[in-house]
């Protein structure tokens, strides 16, 4: 269970809120490959460490913003809004 | 009642309090203060249960959460509830407490027949013997003879909550290890949680009476909880025990304080999460392994101490110790003062602390270091213990009760579970915490510390020259010693596999009692160390905890929020039968008889008109000079050129290209669009907008407002639909000249209620959608109802509505696709053709995968018998015998009131150029013949929803 800090709310209990997968995915255009696309909706990262995400404040003010979360220590190291670039050492 | 086994002073019970109950039929008596187990043991019962597999006789083994014979139904007022540890059942008055897993009685088992032909039912009997002909022959009598207890017919006597809390320091486990951590955190300011399993807090304090601090441990226990309780910062909840330990310092307690109230009984789940926990959860002691150990009057040399000095209670007259380590010395040198005779102290160690020796000589106890027990003897209790002297001599000695220990095991349970790794320690002979990510720490026996004072020493746990098929490992399952060999000669090494194959440590104590044995023994038939051997996982919960309180008030209506119609009330005052519908109470047809109902509803619409309450269907505004081009990417369909007050199909895909939701989308000026999705699906679909208009295309400058609730809708469906609204003072010009289908447009009434309609139709029948405020629902219902009198206006509810979309082949996102089909498979490939432009999923209909001409696509079917019934869910089949498989399968069908006939919907393999093919429908065993036709059965030119 984690604790989240929510840039507009602050921190709250994990319930509220809901995970939304890898974040700074970029979306292709559709001229690209067949495997370009597969990468893009399927064959993401699974790291044991920090991973860069996604999640949606939904029990709260509905808004979407980036965490960097330690897959193994449950650790949340920064969170940062939609649009920011993910802090140096995480990228 | 005399209690025969009671001392006449001494120990903790308030004798001036006698409480009666009940065991088996047979009342008896106990005091206030007692636990069902030590009321049991001062009545003189010796067996209280049979064991789960060969219906051995049970007894009483321990005083706490480690019990494994003194398991029982106990009805507290509450109708019987079954698995109760009697060690940590508070005894109250009127308690009634019944053996289980007994018949015809306690003392008399048929099915003790398993015992004696034990050699037939080895671990994993059943994998290898019942295989043939056929399992199935054999499970019903061995599902029937399996389980431990009788579930309650309800729950009703009990109400279960949850609580929530957060704490700086949560301590687990209040004897003097517990308090002093308490006391230092309190101390320094900290909120503290004391967190203890038993009635009162203390643990050892209750009854080891040795000094602690230079005091008699109860002063000390007094001084510091009438510290602990005048501070503010420090709450203390007893018959609470700590159930899970999980990440990030989340703890679940079980708490029963009020759980035995006569009244109003309430069991407590808490979530707590804690800055800083710490462990001081004691160990258990662990029993020896020798031929018949399970016999009643075994018990753990620290259970009798306890029961002696905090109850009073003496485990039997003639006691002799088998034991390996200086604590359960000092153990059953306590016996004596109790009045119990000990005849002799049985020591696997060679040498044994002069102290000890002593001490235990001047009680009259005969020491032999260097022994070992061989095997116990007796019918339905112990009487004899077989022995080999240190000169290897065999002897018996004579005994009703035997106190065994086979060394401490610190209870790390909740440890590991909290993600905490384990060493195994050679010196102490035990595992103990290493090393732990989360904030917590562990302190007194839990970390192996056993004794305050004096120094630990343990012999190696030695195997026994008894056959092994008589030397038991788990008491709860059955598994003796020799099922431990049987899993290595076959090869199982792993102590997971062990377990899962002999079942050993899988009872409702969960191995407390038997993973160290199991273990040691597993490691020296393998030739390992315990170190490598290893242990099991530790999960949640650490003991069984009642399913009641894990769902707490969640259960009946209360299971999840019941989401109401605004007119829900109107509806029910006109027969509606409720059923949930996408997580909404709607009326499913109006009436009692179900099939007659739906009938006569579809047949009205078609016929004249019917009203619908379609107020939960999702509705989501979209506002903003980018609106437009934002909902164009959204949906397959084009949605820029819409006009204003037109009403247009859209479909929306997800990304893979998979077909998500749809409904109509309606132009309410050039910036401002109302989406309407199915009611199940209206909070998704809004997260759905939001997430791709904050994470994909932020810059585009618009406003997602869900108004599903603002707006109640009322559908007025049918030939008649028109004449109806057309009453109603206010309505707008309908003619279909300036109307048609496909329209919107908003007007106010004459009581000045705002409105917005549309004509759209779901039935297949001129049909119009009226929105009013919410809060006009049931007013509107009750004005169009009363309009539509002249025309004979019915009620129609979701049943036949489906059944009239169905008619009209209208498919249904969800019911009629599911996660593999495309908007190709069901028909639409005309929309996607005509598309311009980027939209979700767009690329995905590129892939050669998505336009595979033999994938699952939605037909039309109709049985050759008009009569057939076919569910959803059948399959159509191709192909006799081995080589018959599934082309795909039904997924909405019908007796339609309209056609006379039995129709459907399937995705089909290759099912568009299959059109006019006979197919064979396989339903639950039946098989059933069809032909495919249409997917829309109904008026398939449109001329009646145009008209």
């Amino acid at each position: 269970m984690l604790r989240i800090a929510c840039p507009h709310c602050g921190t709250r209990d994990e319930v509220e809120f809901r995970c939304g997968g890898d974040a700074h995915i970029e979306r292709p255009g559709s001229e690209v490959s067949d495997a370009v696309w597969a990468d893009y909706l399927f064959n993401h990262d699974n790291p044991k460490g920090v991973i860069l995400e996604r999640w949606c404040h939904v029990f709260g003010c509905g808004q979407w913003f980036n965490v960097a979360r330690d897959t193994l220590t449950h650790e949340i190291h920064a969170v940062y809004r939609m649009g920011e670039p993910a802090p140096e050492r995480y990228r | 009642m005399k209690q025969a086994f009671r001392n006449e002073q001494g120990g903790r019970i308030d004798r001036s309090k006698p409480l009666g109950f009940v065991f088996n039929g047979k009342a008896m008596q106990g005091y206030s203060g007692d636990t069902l187990a030590s009321a049991l043991l001062a009545n003189g019962v010796r067996i209280v249960s049979r064991s789960f597999k060969f219906h051995r006789p049970r007894g009483i083994v321990s005083a706490g959460v480690e019990e494994s014979g003194g398991i029982l139904a106990v009805d507290y007022g509450t109708g019987l509830q079954p698995i109760v540890r009697s060690t940590q059942m508070p005894l109250v008055d009127g308690l009634r407490a019944e053996s289980q897993n007994c018949f015809p009685s306690l003392g008399f088992d048929l099915l003790r027949v398993f015992d004696y032909t034990r050699s037939l039912w080895p671990a994993g009997f059943y994998n290898k013997i019942f295989k043939w002909p056929d399992w199935h022959a054999f499970e019903w009598a061995i599902r029937r003879s399996a389980g431990l207890g009788r579930l309650p017919d309800s729950m009703s006597h009990a109400r279960f909550c949850h609580m929530n809390a957060h704490c700086d320091v949560l301590v687990v486990g209040a004897g003097p290890a517990g308090l002093s951590a308490a006391l230092q955190a309190a101390r320094a300011g900290d909120d503290v949680m004391l967190v203890e399993q038993d009635n009162e807090p203390g643990s050892s304090l209750l009854h080891d009476l040795s000094e602690i601090d230079g005091q008699p441990p109860a002063a000390w226990l007094a001084g510091t909880l009438a510290e602990l309780r005048g501070a503010d910062n420090v709450k203390i909840l007893t018959l609470a025990t700590v159930a899970g330990y999980y990440d990030c310092n989340v703890v679940t307690i079980h708490d029963r304080v009020a759980a035995y109230r006569r009244d109003d009984p309430i069991e407590i789940f808490w979530k707590v999460r804690a800055g800083r926990v710490v462990l001081a959860t004691g160990a258990i002691e662990q029993p020896i392994m020798f031929g018949n150990n399970d016999l009643p009057g075994i018990m753990l040399a620290g259970a009798m101490r306890q029961y002696a000095n905090r109850y009073s209670v003496r485990c039997g007259g003639r006691i002799v110790a088998v034991v390996n380590n200086d604590l359960a010395w000092q153990s059953v040198a306590a016996l004596p003062e109790s009045g119990m005779e000990v005849a002799a102290i049985i020591d696997s160690r060679d040498s044994i602390d002069d102290a000890l020796a002593d001490q235990a000589r001047q009680h009259g106890i005969d020491v032999y270091p260097g022994a070992a027990p061989i095997a116990a003897s007796g019918s339905n209790g112990v009487r004899k213990l077989q022995y080999r002297d240190r000169e290897g001599r065999s002897r018996t000695i004579e005994c009703d009760a035997i106190a065994v220990s086979g060394g401490m095991s610190p209870t790390v349970h909740l440890y590991s579970q909290a993600g905490g790794r384990l060493r195994y320690d050679e010196q102490l002979a035990c595992f103990l915490p290493r090393e732990c990510r989360q904030e917590v720490t562990v302190t007194g026996a839990a970390n192996g510390e056993f004794a305050t004072a004096r120094t630990y020493h343990i012999g190696p746990r030695k195997p026994s020259a008894a056959k092994t098929s008589c030397q038991w490992v788990d008491f709860l399952h059955d598994v003796t010693a020799s099922d431990i060999e049987l899993a290595c000669r076959e090869n199982l090494r792993s102590v997971e596999h062990v377990k899962r194959y002999t079942t050993t440590g899988m009872a409702a104590d969960q191995g407390k009692t038997s993973n160290l044995n199991t273990l040691t023994l597993l490691g020296d038939l393998t030739g390992r160390s315990l170190g490598e051997v290893g242990t099991t996982t530790f999960r949640p919960m650490f003991m069984p905890v009642t399913m009641g309180t894990i769902a707490g008030v969640r259960r009946g209506a209360f299971y999840t929020a019941a989401k109401r119609l605004p007119a829900h009330d109107w509806h029910a005052a006109k027969g509606a039968e409720f059923e949930d519908s996408g997580g909404w109470d709607r009326p499913a047809w109006y009436g009692k008889d179900r099939a007659a109902c739906i009938r006569r509803e579809t047949l009205l619409v078609r016929e004249s008109v019917g009203l619908f309450d379609a107020s939960s269907l999702g509705k989501i505004e979209v506002k903003g000079p980018d609106a437009a081009e934002f909902l164009n990417r959204i949906y397959v369909n084009t949605v820029p050129n819409l006009k204003q007050g037109k009403v247009r199909y859209g479909l929306m895909l997800n990304e893979n290209g998979i077909m998500l939701d749809d409904g109509v989308f309606i132009r309410l000026a050039d910036d401002h669009f109302l989406i309407n999705t199915t009611s199940g699906n209206a909070d998704g679909i809004a997260g759905w907008l939001e997430e791709w208009h904050q994470g994909e295309w932020p810059g585009m400058d618009l406003v997602i407002s869900p108004v599903t609730s603002q707006w109640a809708v009322v559908t007025v469906a049918g030939p008649k639909s028109r004449d109806v609204l057309r009453t109603l003072p206010g309505m707008i010009e309908l003619s279909t000249k300036q109307f048609p289908h496909m329209s919107f447009a908003s007007g106010v009434f004459d009581d000045g209620t705002p409105y917005r309609i549309q004509r759209v139709s779901f039935t297949g029948e001129m049909s119009y959608e009226l929105s009013v405020p919410a809060n006009c629902a049931t007013a509107y219902f009750e004005r169009v109802w009363a309009a539509g009198q002249v025309h004979s206006i019915g009620l129609f509810g979701v049943e036949s509505l489906m059944i009239l979309r169905l008619e009209k082949g209208f498919l249904h996102v969800g019911g009629d696709t599911d996660t593999t089909s495309n908007p190709f498979d069901a028909g639409f490939r005309k929309i996607v053709a005509s598309k311009q432009g980027d939209f979700i999923g767009v690329r995905s209909l590129q892939r050669a995968e998505d336009k595979r001409g033999d994938r699952r696509q939605l037909i039309g079917f109709e049985t050759n018998d008009k009569d057939a019934t076919v569910s959803a869910g059948a399959h159509i089949v191709t192909g006799h015998g081995v080589t018959q498989r599934s082309e795909g399968f039904v997924t909405s069908a019908c007796l339609s009131p309209t056609l006379g006939k039995t129709i459907g919907l399937a995705l089909l393999e290759r099912g568009f150029e299959r059109q006019g093919e006979t197919i064979t429908l396989y339903d639950e065993g039946r098989l059933t013949t069809g032909r495919i036709v249409d997917a829309c059965f109904y008026d398939p030119r449109g001329e009646r929803m145009r008209g």
